[in-house]
């Protein structure tokens, strides 16, 4: 392949939109998907993703800005299922799993029973590059430096809360409104993401980069930059291999850091067996 | 010393008064807990498994809500917390000097730790004996480093007031000596600290104050007062002993009567009476 075939798609705006829009999701799921990694809730942006979906049929349907109503039921849902978590003796996963498929069933439902409206729902649920617009572009900006702002002036309390919520609360910090905070955040990044990635893919672009970068330090703050740059890196490359291997982004993007996570994982096997053969010559 | 008692007089940094506990309504965990926590107490929760004792000291920390009776604390009260280490996720990516470091969280702060913080950092590391190991994950360190490190955090929030849940839990004798001694030192600097365990030989009996606890307080006072076989039995709910050694209470459990039967013993009376009378199914 030529470095004239390889640079042929940038002369195309829509793929130019779609590589903005998948490097900086990348990028940003990544950030966001260490808290979610951390707190041991993977699946929520699986079951969020889904629930989105749910909320973008009824906004439409109530005739109301279809982002502004998707992002508001994403955020209740989120904050439903914190609220069950806490109130009910219930794990996170479970009220996940009950709180999202129910929205996500409603969702199908309504689509079934009156059209999709606006966009088509199946590029919402597998993600097309096609679809990709200037405003969004914008939005993933936006939804990037908001969460940049809120990580920032949040950080050591999201920490804290995230390591150890009951010494958290026990020394002052209001662990659940930085709960709240972060299910906020999550809700705008998976509304944000929807379009490239799709909604059954979009967990493994919130995943895999963390556990990536969790793989290859014990920092938390290098854990942050590295899945940033992990998750960055599988939407540039993904949304190249996308175009030229003529297969849908967001299956490729889920695969180039799948691929990040194979060789981390080999990689850290064998320089943990050179540590312990170090180890036993010492 | 048999009824409910209470520590300290009615004014201190920390006074529950009456506090009664549940949870969603169930069983109470508390009942009618009166304790002051005075300025410069180094005071020891003991009782049995389910006593409430990590309920009282959520209770003082404000993160369990009375279902009656009262806890004030004085305005402004800065407090810590070093929790049981078997609550700590030791796989979280954490290095000590981030560990201690987020205990800063309230206000407005740098997500990076300024050169001042990372200063007093290291002052409460080698105050602690845990220079040089700032880099460090947590989960790389001995049980007492491990423990120190939850300690510092605690003192790097400028509590006041430190409340530690099981400190010795799962420690060798010498490193709980080590711990126990370093709670004496930072008493003896000021600071108010108020734990629980289960240790009454090991922790319990060499410290000022002990509140025995099964539910109510059963007994507060110096371990000469409260450790004493009817406090401890009232409060274990066993018969126990008490000896004197080296001028220390050690306590011991009572021997068991020799009237009643080993179960192996019993068991094979049965098994001999099924074989020469019994009939078989």
């Amino acid at each position: 392949m030529t470095i004239d075939e390889l640079l042929k798609p940038f002369e195309f705006e829509f793929f130019r939109n779609g590589l903005y829009v998948a490097t900086i999701a990348g990028a940003l799921c990544g950030v966001v998907g260490c808290y979610v990694v951390l707190r041991n809730m993977s699946y929520i942006g699986h079951g969020l993703s889904h629930s989105i979906f749910g909320g973008y049929a009824v906004a439409g349907l109530a005739g109301v800005n279809l982002f502004l109503g998707a992002g508001i039921w994403g955020v209740v849902t989120a904050l439903a299922v914190g609220g069950i978590v806490r109130r009910r003796p219930i794990g996170s996963d479970a009220a996940i799993g009950v709180v999202t498929t129910a929205s996500f069933a409603l969702g199908l439902a309504l689509v079934q029973l009156y059209g999709s409206p606006g966009r088509n729902a199946d590029a919402l649920l597998f993600g097309n590059v096609l679809g990709v617009t200037t405003s969004d572009v914008f939005l993933i900006i936006g939804v990037a430096l908001a969460t940049g702002l809120v990580i920032f002036f949040f950080y050591r309390p999201l920490l804290f809360t995230t390591f150890d919520s009951q010494v958290a609360a026990a020394t002052g910090v209001r662990t659940a409104w930085i709960d709240a905070l972060l299910m906020v955040v999550l809700s705008a990044t998976v509304l944000a993401t929807m379009n490239v990635m799709g909604v059954t893919l979009i967990a493994a672009t919130l995943v895999v980069p963390a556990v990536v970068a969790r793989m290859l330090t014990d920092s938390f703050g290098k854990m942050l930059g590295l899945s940033a740059v992990i998750g960055a890196a599988s939407g540039f490359i993904g949304m190249n291999a996308s175009y030229h291997l003529d297969v849908a982004s967001g299956p490729t993007i889920v695969l180039v850091s799948a691929s990040f996570f194979i060789v981390a994982y080999v990689a850290g096997g064998s320089l943990r067996r050179r540590a312990g053969a170090v180890g036993h010559a010492h | 010393m048999t009824g409910p008692l209470s520590v300290g007089g009615a004014e201190g940094l920390i006074v529950s008064e009456r506090l009664t506990v549940n949870y969603d309504g169930g069983p109470s965990v508390l009942i009618d807990v009166d304790l002051t926590v005075e300025p410069g107490d180094l005071i020891g929760i003991v009782g049995p498994s389910g006593s409430g004792k990590s309920t009282l000291l959520r209770a003082l920390l404000g993160t369990v809500s009375p279902v009656s009776g009262s806890v004030r604390r004085v305005a402004g009260l800065s407090v810590g917390l070093v929790p049981q280490v078997e609550t700590i996720d030791w796989n979280f990516p954490v290095t000590v000097a981030e560990c201690v470091g987020m205990a800063r969280a309230r206000g407005l702060r740098t997500p990076w730790i300024t050169r001042r913080e990372r200063s007093e950092i290291t002052d409460v590391l080698e105050r602690l004996g845990l220079h040089d190991l700032g880099g460090r994950h947590i989960r790389d360190l001995s049980g007492g480093q491990q423990q120190r490190v939850f300690l510092a955090r605690a003192l790097f929030t400028n509590a006041q007031v430190i409340f530690l849940d099981e400190p010795t839990s799962g420690l060798d004798v010498r490193t709980r000596h080590d711990v126990l001694h370093l709670l004496d030192d930072l008493n003896e600097e000021g600071l108010t600290i108020v734990l629980t365990t289960h240790d009454l030989n090991g922790i319990a009996a060499h410290l000022p104050t002990i509140v025995c606890l099964n539910r109510s307080v059963i007994g507060a006072g110096s371990p000469d007062e409260v450790l004493v076989p009817e406090v401890l039995e009232r409060t274990y709910g066993s018969p126990m002993e008490v000896l004197e050694h080296g001028g220390m209470r050690v306590v011991v459990d009572a021997p068991i009567e020799r009237n009643v039967t080993p179960l192996r013993r019993r068991d094979v009376a049965a098994d001999r009476l099924d074989g020469q009378g019994g009939t078989t199914a």
